[in-house]
């Protein structure tokens, strides 16, 4: 059994040692967001572009206070409906970001935030050719996933619910299969997780690593949060590499029947 | 506005130091290429800058 901290991962030739990777969006204070990213131990956060609210100087100190955590950024195109959208805003984000990395968005309807999977391959083919690494946020659709690969994606983020939703793992069958599908493309499930046991869960599935924002940022205590979480995670890991046991339909005692006090003869 | 171009306007609202990315017309527009693109009435200009996103 190998332990889990020289059980490193790899993303477009990134080595990469911590299996959660955290939004930076909906945190009560500044402070409370620097904490729980730190409790986290994620090396990768989520990070958008926005309009400037509240004068010029607003999106600097956001800015610089991610930059002395010293993680890597991963630029979303949050809330983009169309392709053009989403290559314009990518475009946008690798400037500010100074990154190839985007977490690739292109969304359908707003009542699910789901994606748009005919946008997305399309998207991830011109954001791809142009040099752009992409992290395609899509569903369990193992045809579109074929077509994300082809396209040059060499990681799929499929949901686990709708984001924001908190209701964990929606199609657990449809997340195993994607696993047994690509045994060699890093997986992450991004978007719908909201305890530790959805985290711990899909990594038992055996996922690569868990994306999420919501379930830290507005719990009660994200750091205390953030913390169960990194655990979570490494616990559904390990639990992977130790290769659980197959539940049975009948009772089969623990402890050992030869040498019981009270048997007949 | 007065701004003729892309940069003057970044510099008439005070975004030169900060950091921003900018379009016009829904099209990226470089950092570099900011100074030669002219903009006139009705253009829609975006300007944004690092958020918190998830």
């Amino acid at each position: 059994m190998q332990d889990s901290r020289e059980d490193d991962w790899q993303v477009y030739g990134t080595r990469l040692s911590s299996r959660l990777l955290v939004g930076t969006a909906q945190y009560p204070s500044p402070k409370i967001l620097a904490d729980a990213i730190r409790a986290s131990e994620a090396e990768i956060v989520t990070v958008s572009l926005r309009r400037e609210s509240g004068g010029s100087g607003a999106g600097t100190s956001f800015w610089q206070l991610i930059r002395e955590l010293g993680v890597r950024v991963l630029p979303n195109t949050a809330g983009c409906h169309t392709v053009k959208e989403a290559v314009t805003t990518a475009e946008m984000a690798r400037e500010v970001f100074d990154t190839p990395w985007v977490k690739l968005e292109v969304i359908s309807d707003d009542d699910t935030l789901a994606p748009d999977v005919v946008g997305l391959v399309e998207a991830a083919r011109i954001l791809s050719r142009d040099g752009f690494q992409v992290f395609p946020y899509t569903t369990e659709d193992l045809g579109i996933a074929e077509k994300l690969v082809d396209a040059g994606c060499e990681i799929l983020m499929p949901w686990g619910a709708p984001i924001g939703s908190g209701r964990g793992l929606n199609n657990p069958y449809g997340l195993r299969a994607m696993r047994a599908h690509f045994p060699d493309v890093p997986l992450v499930v991004d978007a719908g997780i909201g305890t530790p046991s959805h985290a711990a869960a899909a990594m038992e599935l055996g996922y690569d690593a868990i994306l999420l924002n919501t379930a830290i940022a507005k719990a009660g205590d994200p750091v205390v949060m953030a913390r169960a979480f990194a655990q979570a995670v490494e616990a559904g890991r390990l639990a992977r590499l130790a290769d659980p046991m197959e539940p049975r339909d009948m009772a089969s005692p623990s402890t050992p029947v030869i040498g019981r006090a009270f048997t007949a003869a | 506005m007065r701004a003729e171009t892309l940069a003057a306007l970044l510099a008439e609202l005070e975004y030169e130091d900060a950091v921003v990315a900018t379009a016009r017309n829904r099209d990226f527009v470089r950092r570099k290429d900011r100074a030669q693109t002219q903009i006139v009435e009705g253009d829609e200009i975006e300007i944004l800058v690092p958020k918190q996103g998830g």
